[in-house]
């Protein structure tokens, strides 16, 4: 069955639907092997209803339209600039910016397309024409643009959250670590590379600074300062109990409107793309979500979970052998299949073999952080890459693919030894939950 | 126009009312062609409409956080179930009304590693096939299901169980309407590259090319960083 459906995705048809196709196939193949009778699969809608009814995937839509207000009121890229020009001095500057814009605001767009793309268009241009190499710039783009699936708040992570069973607070606690982690060694890696190699990585021309520096202060106070405090006051009250994440999202979602608004952005095209952006991407996602309902809803009548189940808890090696397997299926599948669907395809299959072994509680979500930051080094890995297909969609020709691909290449490095970190010192995700 | 049919400085209002007029062509327009077209726009405008909910959906969510607030230092009570009941109402809806039209938008995630490298036709193909095999079945399967249950909430007018709840029946009615919507859609994609296919119309006529990029993506701005 997996291997069917599996083979149709790759044939290209949108996946929420290959999903219920092939599980009614396989449906009426049960029936007739006297497996399940059709009235076992009246428990489909009130499987969708639960969805509908589920207040955690509530929270999507609001991070989704937060995240999309900030970009599309031009707001994000206000932010990305006046990091720019305050880290523009120093060597390097640029990329830095990149990264840290990378890991405050990427993470509420949630797909990885989107936050790639913007930051592309916004970023690489501006890095081009300071000089910077093609390398240093796609490479810095797309590893940024990834870490924001990790580093809360991310409509991934609550999406996870639902999948493992486990709160979407401490999930956002426990990637906190990691997620800075990774933006610390990037951050790093820049440094290092302006360091050793000023001409990748040059600063601003003198003449541009002393023209800004007059502003810049006007400038941090009206452009960075309100965004990243919106996301500290998210942050912050999710983290303190304050506030659920929904409420959260919803309050957020209302506070990148304000300051828009404050900011004289507040138009109906930018307001009416972020709505048109949170439906349409919301759509998307409970839609995978509802395919991937009767997928596994038949999968399990067929007793295809147990088989599984029995599968992962029998490799040799007990817990180590579950977690080098389900980490080489993340990442191999991370290629060619988007964040979403292998929370709601794969993981489910895991998550009982995981409970199974003993993975349960704060290690549940330890396990979730592990896969995500997988899938992050997954998606930068060539040729298959989703970040880098998304850059290659937005970069100037200029740019050839293969300087796209060796600019990851050094990001890959630094994402597996963060995985590794993750792996073998789970308290770098536990150690922060109570 | 921009890519799902709003044309700029128009209030969606007039697109949700007024009749479309587009349709004085000067060749005969193949019938099926109009029937496409036909379920296209209705789509298309419960679409527009249901994308203003989420801006209601932001407001009531945020309303209900703060609500839960004042309770505690206020001496009426502000939050109540029906609020938090309608913000998942309309989570619902939006999600259910805007997937018709999210299938036409091409916004369903595909894995395009092998169908980006096909040719026009060998994605219609694919999409032929996809829609006959999976969708449509899917889709009119859902609703079988899905149509007893929400009978079965009518006839009892089954409310929420919870003291101040809505009505629960509507909800529940919205899921079998949306597979419906969802099926004629499917029925359109299919009827469109299956007269593409069979040489009836053009690629262009079908609404088969170009996948519209968005109009109002960041562009990139010449006077970055000065």
């Amino acid at each position: 069955m997996f291997a069917v459906v599996f083979l149709m995705i790759f044939l290209g048809y949108p996946v929420a639907f290959s999903l219920g196709g092939v599980a009614l196939v396989f449906a009426y193949l049960g029936v007739e092997a006297g497996y399940f009778g059709w009235s076992y699969l009246t428990a489909f809608p009130d499987r969708v209803f639960g969805v509908m009814s589920n207040q955690i995937l509530l929270a999507v839509p609001f991070f989704i339209f937060m995240g999309t207000m900030l970009e599309r009121s031009k707001l994000a890229e206000d932010l990305l600039r006046t990091i720019g020009l305050l880290f523009g001095p120093m060597r390097g500057g640029l990329a830095l910016a990149v990264v840290f814009v990378g890991t405050l605001l990427a993470a509420a767009t949630g797909v990885v397309g989107a936050s790639v793309v913007a930051m592309g268009m916004i970023s690489l241009p501006v890095m081009m024409r300071y000089g910077y190499s093609n390398e240093l710039s796609s490479g810095v783009i797309c590893a940024s643009g990834t870490l924001g699936q990790i580093v809360p708040p991310s409509v991934v992570l609550v999406v996870l959250a639902d999948q493992l069973q486990v709160s979407v607070g401490d999930l956002f606690v426990g990637s906190l670590v990691p997620g800075l982690m990774l933006a610390g060694f990037y951050a790093l890696y820049v440094i290092g590379v302006a360091f050793f190699r000023p001409e990748c990585a040059p600063a601003m021309p003198k003449a541009e600074r002393e023209q800004a520096s007059g502003k810049l202060i006007g400038q941090v106070v009206r452009a960075l300062l309100p965004p990243l405090f919106l996301i500290l006051v998210v942050l912050g009250s999710i983290f303190m109990g304050v506030a659920t994440p929904t409420e959260a999202g919803a309050l957020g979602a209302v506070g990148a409107m304000i300051l828009a608004l404050l900011n004289g952005r507040l138009t109906l095209p930018a307001l009416r793309g972020t709505m048109r952006e949170t439906t349409k991407l919301t759509s998307m996602v409970v839609f995978l979500l509802i395919g991937s309902t009767l997928f596994s809803l038949v999968f399990r009548g067929l007793e295809g979970d147990l088989w599984i189940e029995g599968l992962l808890t029998n490799l040799p090696g007990g817990r180590i052998g579950l977690l080098v397997a389900c980490n080489l299926a993340v990442f191999v599948l991370g290629f060619f299949i988007d964040f979403f669907e292998i929370a709601f395809i794969i993981l489910p299959l895991m998550v009982p073999a995981a409970r199974v072994l003993g993975i349960e509680g704060d290690e549940m979500v330890w396990f979730g952080v592990m896969l995500g930051m997988n899938l992050q080094t997954s998606f930068l890995t060539p040729p298959f890459g989703f970040s880098l297909f998304y850059l290659r969609g937005v970069a100037p020709k200029e740019i050839p693919t293969s300087a796209i691909y060796r600019g990851a290449l050094p990001f890959i490095g630094i994402q597996l030894i963060g995985l590794a970190i993750v792996v073998l010192f789970p308290e770098v995700v536990t150690g922060m939950l109570d | 126009m921009t890519e799902d049919g709003f044309v700029p400085g128009r209030p969606f209002f007039n697109g949700l009312l007024a009749p479309r007029t587009h349709t004085s062509q000067t060749t005969p327009m193949h019938p099926l062609l109009r029937l496409i077209q036909g379920i296209d726009s209705l789509n298309r405008r419960i679409y527009s409409a249901t994308c203003w909910l989420t801006l209601v959906m932001v407001l009531i969510g945020a309303f209900n956080a703060l609500a839960r607030y004042g309770d505690r230092f206020l001496p009426v009570r502000l939050s109540s179930n029906g609020w938090i009941e309608l913000q998942w109402y309309f989570f619902s809806l939006v999600f259910l009304a805007a997937a018709p039209h999210a299938l036409r938008l091409e916004s369903h995630v595909r894995v395009d590693v092998f169908y980006g490298r096909l040719s026009i036709r060998g994605k219609a193909w694919v999409d032929l096939l996809g829609g006959l095999l999976f969708l449509l079945p899917f889709c009119i399967f859902a609703f079988y299901l899905a149509w007893p249950s929400a009978m079965q909430s009518f006839d009892i007018r089954e409310t929420s169980p919870d003291p101040g709840g809505l009505s629960r029946w509507p909800i529940k009615l919205a899921v079998p309407i949306a597979f419906v919507l969802l099926t004629l859609q499917g029925v359109a994609e299919v009827l469109r590259r299956a007269l593409f296919l069979a040489g009836k119309v053009t690629a262009k006529e079908a609404g088969l090319v170009p996948a519209e990029p968005e109009v109002d993506q960041v562009a990139p701005d010449p006077e970055a960083t000065s």
